[in-house]
């Protein structure tokens, strides 16, 4: 990722923000290398916008410093910053036509000749034939990409993007992200997102932080994050999981078995976040999509050495590719399931008795002191 | 003050999206208010000291006037003019009611019923305003002349005669009686009637209509317990934009009334500007201000509009 | 009764064109008597068509006079109280600050005071002072009033704007100049605007606190206050009429232009 040029890094260390007895961030370190695509993601309040702020210099850090590249921007105004961004519901000029939205800021850094620099940049948001028309006569789609213009056409060394997509409908936001990240390869400069959308951050963002409550919980590339979540809230925040509270029982080589309900499960040792010694408590987690479900008349069938879990599907919805289904089981009464549709079981329907069968190797485990539903009722998009 | 006076229509649709204020140069907002505020401190608020002060004077013109503390000027004054008090609020409450009756049809016009005649009617109403208000008034002068066309119609209706067994004609005349101070009041401050009542209507969903009626309300019953309630705000507003004018004014009494119509603005002006008596002047006028700063406190309590500052 | 049943639907039109004939109605008079060719000395009643007034607007003594000393006051007040005010409107909305129910209540109370009171006091402390009434007491008691209502239409109109417009601006390298130039100033004109209208009509217009403060010198409503006792000049409404006329002609003429502009960008 890092190439020789790193004048667009953004490096921020121990900044943090308070307003009065509230910390809206807590010290923090980060660094987005050069011409990546850097997400921040987080329930409204978490402190991810304010950390964008920083950043454009909007918001003064309580403590630490902003460094872009080699040069430490931290008492630069907004103005004298090789940065820009696109506003939340976009915040573009109301008075002024598109092409004078765009051209805002090249006049004023006292750029004269700014007719082809706009109509290329219009060009390339393919808005040539809007460049008359006030803001207000655009669709929300258009007025988007007007705003990403405004902040692109001046080079900036880093775009930051506040929501850009959040005003606008389901099917549009799919096809802007896929736009903004085609425009990103293209210009080739760092992008810090913020976004409460797990799945927009994980679309379109090479490395993701997650935020909660003015804390980075979690970094690293939505793959990683989605595989192997190291809290609670990363785990619910991001898709959903299901936690199961586990004694240790043993360790044997590489796995550590563990108890729970009366059955044993096996958990890799490399994929527990937590210390885990005899006796003491694990939170353990499977994604619902890695785990099979089989009939228990068929649990003869199940191979040996997977982990598995007895119970009785309480409901079962056809989502066309895929069934989801619900099961109450003794260690946790909503174990979610997603079974592909490939070959449809008639037996397995609300009632039936199933066994919940899946590789040790997709089992993350969790330290059992934090809030098992953390980061649930905040995924709701 | 976003209610009383939100006299100029709404100039955006944009949503009101009120952040907090935010700290820059702390010295900033001072420097902004000062000029202002000290305008208005040395010229409205000052003044209202200096006539406290000059109420409980006692002296003379020759002879230059002394803070005696002389509370009996309110007494004398109160007792010889509490008719021209009375008055003035009765025409004043007259007037506004019937601003709010005739203003009330137009607001719901504009605001509803409309449609592309709406800016042509809005000009309407403001238009009257470039002619100075002197003028119109002295308009009145001739609608009302006597033996002319509207005291004819009202005579031959016989209205005239029940106006001036209450006390409101006398005879076959309109002008120089108390109807034609109140109906100049009332024309007077109409505008400023309407403008707030067409704000707070204008805010009326539409929809909200439609739900009253797919609930079964009656188009009155729509308006009573519907839009009537949700117009409130406009109509706080324009009651005391209305009352608060008229009860001080003196051109409506002096250019259509008679001496036997004169309120407490006519006794005010001629106290200060004929007879030069000072103290009574000034006392009249502390009591004025009083009584409305009282009574509009009262009524904003209790119609529960608050967020009028 | 299908005539009953329409007049039940209309009732309100009815009632709300009845008012506006109300409102209208002096303007017609004042119009038609600009026409009028009084004998004696008062324009009451109607005796027959001329149009020697309109011929000769500036034919009575000391009217036009007033009339442009009036014009004057009102120029200065407006650009006096649109730009304390519009100082003001911004403190407001843009700024916490101490004591803000004290600078509230300073900009509320002068707009719920009968301007007699306000007349009488300020005339009290002139006295006092000494100060010699006339041209400049009348403009700094019409900046006095006309003060508020120019804070509160800046300040409607500086709420209602997204401070990120601002933020927007400084992110694209306009510094706080640039900014309050190239973004505020043109976003709040229109409430600036609008509060500098109404103050040009209210000094414009006033009598009450004006003829208190003015000792010996006459503005156009004077004039027409002390024509209502000596006479009323033809030329009254003919200054009457033709500041309606002027004022609707503008603005139709701006709506008109305003619509075929956004007709055009459509």
């Amino acid at each position: 990722m890092k190439t020789t040029d790193n004048s667009g890094d953004v490096r921020l260390s121990g900044i943090s923000k308070t307003y009065g007895s509230f910390t809206a961030v807590h010290p923090l370190d980060l660094t987005v290398p050069q011409g990546s695509f850097f997400a921040l993601l987080g329930a409204s309040g978490c402190g991810k916008t304010t950390t964008l702020r920083m950043i454009a210099g909007l918001e003064e850090p309580t403590s630490g410093t902003v460094h872009l590249g080699d040069q430490d921007v931290t008492a630069l105004p907004p103005y004298k910053r090789p940065v820009n961004t696109v506003f939340q519901s976009y915040a573009l000029f109301p008075h002024l036509d598109i092409f004078e939205n765009v051209a805002f800021g090249l006049r004023r850094r006292g750029i004269k000749s700014v007719k082809k620099q706009v109509e290329e940049m219009l060009e390339l948001v393919q808005l040539g034939e809007q460049a008359r028309k006030k803001p207000h006569q655009l669709s929300g789609g258009q007025q988007q990409r007007v705003a990403v213009a405004r902040a692109l056409i001046n080079h900036p060394k880093v775009l930051l993007l506040d929501e850009p997509l959040g005003a606008l409908d389901l099917k549009l936001r799919r096809q802007m992200q896929l736009e903004l990240k085609r425009i990103q390869t293209e210009v080739g400069i760092t992008f810090v997102h913020v976004t409460h959308d797990q799945e927009e951050a994980m679309t379109m963002a090479d490395t993701v932080a997650v935020m909660n409550a003015g804390r980075v919980e979690q970094l690293g590339s939505p793959a990683d994050l989605y595989e192997n979540p190291q809290t609670t809230f990363v785990a619910n925040f991001l898709g959903t999981s299901n936690l199961i509270e586990t004694e240790v029982d043993t360790k044997s080589g590489d796995d550590i078995v563990l108890k729970a309900g009366g059955g044993k499960l096996l958990l890799p040792s490399e994929r527990c976040a937590a210390p885990a010694t005899a006796g003491g408590r694990v939170l353990i987690g499977v994604r619902p999509e890695k785990i099979s479900i089989t009939h228990a008349d068929d649990a003869g069938t199940i191979t040996e050495g997977r982990n598995r879990i007895t119970g009785k599907i309480a409901d079962a919805s056809f989502i066309g590719v895929s069934t989801q289904y619900v099961i109450d089981t003794p260690v946790c009464d909503e174990f979610a399931v997603y079974a592909q549709n490939v070959e449809r079981d008639g037996r397995l329907v609300p009632g039936a008795d199933v066994v919940l069968h899946w590789n040790p190797a997709h089992t993350f485990g969790l330290d059992a002191a934090q809030d098992i539903d953390a980061g649930i009722e905040e995924e709701a998009v | 003050m976003a209610t009383l006076t939100e006299a100029p229509p709404p100039l955006t649709p944009t949503a009101a999206e009120t952040k907090p204020p935010r700290r820059r140069g702390r010295l900033t907002p001072y420097l902004l208010l000062l000029p202002g505020l000290l305008w208005l401190f040395v010229f409205f608020a000052l003044p209202m000291i200096y006539q406290a002060s000059t109420s409980v004077q006692t002296g003379s013109l020759e002879e230059g006037y002394k803070v005696t503390w002389h509370f009996a000027t309110y007494w004398n004054a109160l007792s010889e003019y509490w008719p021209q008090f009375l008055r003035s609020l009765a025409y004043a409450a007259s007037a506004t009611v019937l601003c709010l009756l005739l203003g009330y049809p137009l607001a719901y016009l504009i605001a509803f019923r409309a449609g592309r005649w709406k800016n042509l009617v809005m000009i309407l109403v403001i238009a009257p305003f470039f002619t100075s208000f002197l003028i119109r008034t002295l308009a009145w002068k001739t609608i009302l002349a006597d033996g002319g066309p509207v005291v004819g119609a009202l005579n031959s209706l016989h209205v005239l005669d029940v106006t001036s067994w209450l006390g409101w004609t006398s005879g076959d005349r309109v002008l120089a009686t108390p109807l034609a101070v109140v109906c100049g009041l009332t024309y007077n401050f109409l505008p400023f009637m309407i403008l707030p009542l067409y704000t707070s209507l204008e805010r009326i969903d539409g929809r909200l209509h439609e739900a009253a009626g797919d609930l079964y309300a009656k188009p009155w019953t729509t308006f009573r317990k519907v839009t009537f309630p949700l117009s409130m705000p406009g109509v706080v507003s324009g009651t005391l934009l209305t009352f608060i004018p008229a009860s001080g004014d003196y051109v409506n009494a002096e250019l259509l009334g008679s001496t036997d119509t004169r309120m407490i603005g006519n006794v005010i002006q001629t106290q200060f500007l004929r007879i030069l008596d000072y103290p009574t002047a000034a006392a009249l006028s502390f009591i004025l201000m009083a009584g409305i700063l009282i009574m509009v406190t009262v009524y904003i309590r209790r119609s529960g509009t608050e967020d009028l500052v | 009764m299908p005539v009953v049943n329409w007049l039940k639907k209309n009732l309100v039109v009815i009632a709300g064109l009845v008012t506006l004939a109300f409102l209208l109605l002096p303007n017609v008079v004042v119009t038609v008597f600009s026409f009028n060719k009084p004998k004696g000395r008062f324009n009451y009643e109607w005796q027959e068509f001329s149009t020697d007034a309109w011929k000769d607007p500036c034919g009575v003594a000391d009217m036009c006079g007033s009339l442009s000393l009036s014009l004057q006051i009102a120029l200065w007040a407006t650009v006096g109280a649109t730009v304390l005010g519009t100082m003001i409107a911004f403190a407001l909305v843009r700024y916490r600050f101490r004591a803000r129910g004290v600078v509230n209540s300073l900009i509320f109370l002068p707009m719920a005071m009968p301007e007699v009171v306000m007349a009488a006091s300020l005339l009290t402390l002139f006295l006092n002072l000494g100060a010699q009434l006339g041209f400049w007491t009348i403009l700094i008691a019409h900046i006095m009033f006309c003060l508020s209502f120019v804070v509160v239409a800046v300040k409607a109109r500086v709420m209602s704007m997204d401070p990120r417009l601002e933020e927007a601006a400084r992110d694209l390298y306009a510094g706080p100049v640039q900014t309050f130039v190239r973004v505020t100033l043109p976003i709040a004109a229109p409430g600036i605007a609008a509060g500098a209208l109404l103050a040009f009509a209210l000094s414009f217009d006033d009598f009450i606190i004006t003829n208190f403060n003015a000792g010996s010198t006459v503005t156009f409503p004077m004039f027409v206050w002390g024509s209502a006792q000596r006479g009323t000049p033809v030329q009254i409404n003919v200054v009457g009429t033709a500041m309606f006329l002027i004022a609707v002609v503008l603005v139709l003429a701006s709506m008109a232009i305003g619509n075929r502009r956004g007709k055009r960008k459509a």
